[in-house]
């Protein structure tokens, strides 16, 4: 995690020129930057959405948008703080469309505080990685996540699969700190516990010590 | 320290955002709870898992056209700009 936030550190003069570039005219400038960041709001839409043609349409329109809207990007925080701010609004538009529900936001939390306390308190041995094949973890990992709200989801995607910090989580889906942490501490309960029913150890016990 | 209070500082107790004294309370806590222990490492497990196996990659065939698309509709923008300019 620190090394992704060393490397984000290290590239923010470099973004900077990038914009600066893009907002004088410069589309190769802006095609830099594209290429910087498509696989991450790619990974993002694909969370949010479920759905491959929605996640590439919310690319397409995030990228298009943010160009469009360059010269209101003030610098305050970094373009991909406001990229991803762009595509998560897209994500959640579109899986509202496909739902045909008006309703998701990031403010939909279902679950009760009780939804929070672990029910499995057996152990995971062996390493969940070396019971599965790649492919099949994968199915697994994409089904579990999917179960979650799309409030829990994308805070936990933000945190922990794009290894972001809580300040600029906080900053992107325009939540208090607070906010950010408990939903953070819920998904990832609520993921372990799911995890829990093909990963549980077989033989009972910990497993762990 | 009951269990629901070390539930609720384990998000920050995993990020290593904790001050010495409650992560030494938490440390205690996990000594002898066998419980909380367990949630402890399967939760780390969940993060480590999900951030190792990226399940949705850009197929790079993909991530071009994904790519030209965005670049052309960049373009036709930017041309509309200048023409509404002049």
């Amino acid at each position: 995690m620190e090394t992704i936030q060393k490397k984000a550190e290290e590239g923010i003069t470099s973004e900077l020129a990038l914009v600066q570039a893009a907002k004088k005219g410069d589309l190769e400038a802006f095609s830099e930057l594209v290429k910087r960041y498509d696989r991450n709001v790619f990974r993002i839409a694909q969370h949010i959405t479920h759905n491959e043609e929605d996640a590439q349409d919310v690319v397409q329109d995030a990228f298009l948008k943010a160009y469009q809207n360059l010269e209101q990007f003030q610098g305050n925080s970094k373009f991909y703080t406001w990229l991803v701010r762009i595509a998560v609004n897209e994500a959640l538009m579109r899986l509202r469309k496909r739902r045909n529900d008006r309703t998701v936001s990031l403010d939909e939390d279902v679950e009760t505080e009780e939804g929070s306390i672990p029910r499995e308190v057996a152990g995971w041995a062996p390493n969940p990685e070396q019971l599965y094949g790649t492919s099949e973890l994968g199915d697994i990992l994409k089904k579990t996540i999917q179960g979650l709200s799309p409030g829990f989801r994308t805070v936990f995607v933000l945190r922990d699969v794009e290894g972001l910090s809580t300040e600029e989580t906080a900053e992107m889906l325009n939540l208090s700190i607070p906010a950010v942490k408990s939903r953070l501490l819920r998904a990832r309960l609520q993921l372990r516990d799911r995890l829990a029913k093909y990963f549980k150890s077989k033989r009972g016990g910990d497993g762990q010590r | 320290m009951k269990c629901t209070e070390f539930l609720k500082e384990l998000t920050d107790y995993l990020d290593g955002r904790i001050n010495e004294n409650l992560r030494v309370e938490l440390d205690e806590h996990l000594h002898w709870c066998h419980e909380c222990h367990v949630v402890m490492n399967t939760t780390k497990k969940t993060i480590e898992i999900y951030r190792d196996n990226q399940i949705y990659e850009l197929p790079e065939d993909l991530r071009n056209r994904l790519h030209q698309a965005i670049m052309s509709k960049c373009r036709k923008t930017k041309s509309e700009k200048t023409t509404s300019h002049e």
